[in-house]
């Protein structure tokens, strides 16, 4: 099991990287690797050139403000999970990327590249719709940044265009009052999750002002619902816009069952977390 | 019929336990492979060449990495331990693979380097850990003779070891 041969540049700048890629219909972007690669071993993958972004300087932060976490392309998960500051500002992040693969594959992979291929069974990609972040992409035609929102085309497909390199991706910052959790169901800590759950609310004194719940490995997209208006029964308002599917790991009924039991319990989490920080 | 063009080679530099290999590769040879074929370690065994197994793992800059899953045109800025970098200066065993002698934890031996590397980085970033974080951190190694109970084993035994000559030493 071997990649098919393709053309290799590792471009020591972002502009030479961006007019590689604008010029080379199948060119393929390489950062951690930890999806890309098998994907090229396994031959699901052939692109005519790699352009490897490992030696590009300056894309290896982990940049905490007031506003939030911003990180760079080659910012390894394991760097991010490390910053204690990011989990401060977003404590989603350190709570989700717990259960981002193992230590090993952490230590490769990145998060940005990791959003841009789009695994609706992947923690971040989740996490970033449910944060309503961005992600920051280059081309030789000038920069952008697209909203978590409108990223996510299809299974495995972002909507950044062939000459484009996402540099960087921006998770907001919890706001005074909002409270978030996460939980996943997996055969083994670090295993793809059978079903993942995350919630986001926020209140105000006492009461929930707005709610939303992100499912991981439900769906063929990463999928957020706004549950703000049926607290009473959340996971029946998410099942209706969820598509649990069958394969080798779990039922369709079984993923419907997870949703079922982690929906309202990952509410309440996140309801809890909003209190405690409220105290501290 | 023309011949097929050859495929353009590159010349890496890897820095492999403290010593240059230069080789001469197509930018497709995984990391794994340049180790065991165009540097002859052979120590760095490969099992299921997706990244799953945990059989192939090396330390890049000290940290575990999956060697399959890295290019070796990829690794030219970086430092590579394989299991053959693990002994002691002087030959001896190192005390995650003391460990792993004195508490069994192989049978065939097949997963063990990827064991190695993963449990001395593993033991660096936490010298003393409970059997929870030990069973955490070989959570990404596969394992098919042990049932692992012998390999959390030798986790804990090698911080023990290690616990020991850290004494001896100061």
């Amino acid at each position: 099991m071997k990649p098919a041969p393709f053309a290799y540049l590792r471009p020591a700048t972002l502009e030479e990287a961006l007019a590689a890629l604008a010029g080379q219909q199948g060119a393929k972007v390489l950062a951690g690797g930890q999806s890309l690669v098998p994907l090229l071993s396994m031959r699901l993958a052939a692109p005519s050139t790699l352009v490897d972004i490992n030696a590009l300087p300056d894309l290896s932060h982990v940049a905490v403000s007031d506003d939030g976490v911003r990180i760079g392309a080659l910012a390894r998960h394991a760097e991010v999970l490390a910053s204690r500051e990011a989990a401060e500002r977003q404590p989603l992040l350190a709570m989700a990327l717990s259960h981002v693969a193992h230590a090993t594959i952490r230590n490769r992979g990145t998060t940005v590249g990791s959003l841009v291929h789009a695994d609706a069974a992947a923690e971040m990609p989740m996490v970033l719709r449910l944060l309503e972040g961005s992600v920051d992409v280059a081309s030789v035609r000038g920069r952008r940044t697209i909203p978590a929102a409108e990223l996510f085309a299809g299974p495995l497909e972002s909507t950044l265009a062939q000459d484009e390199i996402a540099v960087e991706a921006c998770f907001p910052a919890l706001a005074p009052g909002a409270g978030v959790a996460f939980q996943e169901i997996a055969r083994r800590h670090g295993d793809y999750a059978l079903v993942g759950v995350a919630a986001h609310v926020e209140t105000d004194g006492g009461e929930v002002t707005r709610a939303r719940v992100g499912f991981v490995s439900v769906s063929d997209v990463p999928v957020v619902v706004d549950v703000t208006d049926s607290l009473d029964d959340p996971a029946s308002a998410a099942l209706a816009e969820l598509e649990p599917a069958d394969d080798i790991h779990a039922t369709a009924a079984y993923r419907a069952h997870l949703v079922k039991v982690l929906t309202p319990r990952v509410l309440a989490d996140a309801v809890h977390h909003a209190r405690d920080r409220k105290k501290s | 019929m023309s011949a097929p063009t050859p495929e353009e080679l590159h010349d890496v530099r890897l820095h492999v336990n403290g010593s240059v290999h230069e080789v001469h590769v197509p930018a497709r040879r995984l990391l794994s492979d340049a180790l065991r074929h165009d540097c002859g370690l052979t120590g760095t065994h490969v099992g299921c060449e997706h990244g799953v197994c945990g059989a192939c793992t090396v330390l890049v800059d000290g940290r575990p990495v999956r060697s399959c899953l890295m290019l070796a045109v990829s690794a030219v800025d970086s430092e590579i331990t394989t299991v053959e970098g693990l002994t002691e200066a002087d030959g001896s065993l190192s005390p995650v693979q003391q460990a792993f002698s004195d508490c069994h934890g192989l049978q065939c031996g097949f997963c063990t380097p990827g064991f190695l590397t993963a449990i001395t980085a593993g033991l660096e970033e936490n010298p003393d850990p409970t059997e929870d974080e030990a069973r955490e951190m070989v959570a990404g190694n596969l394992c098919r003779c042990t049932g692992y109970q012998n390999i959390v084993k030798s986790v804990l035994r090698a911080a023990e070891i290690q616990a020991e000559a850290g004494q001896e030493r100061s």
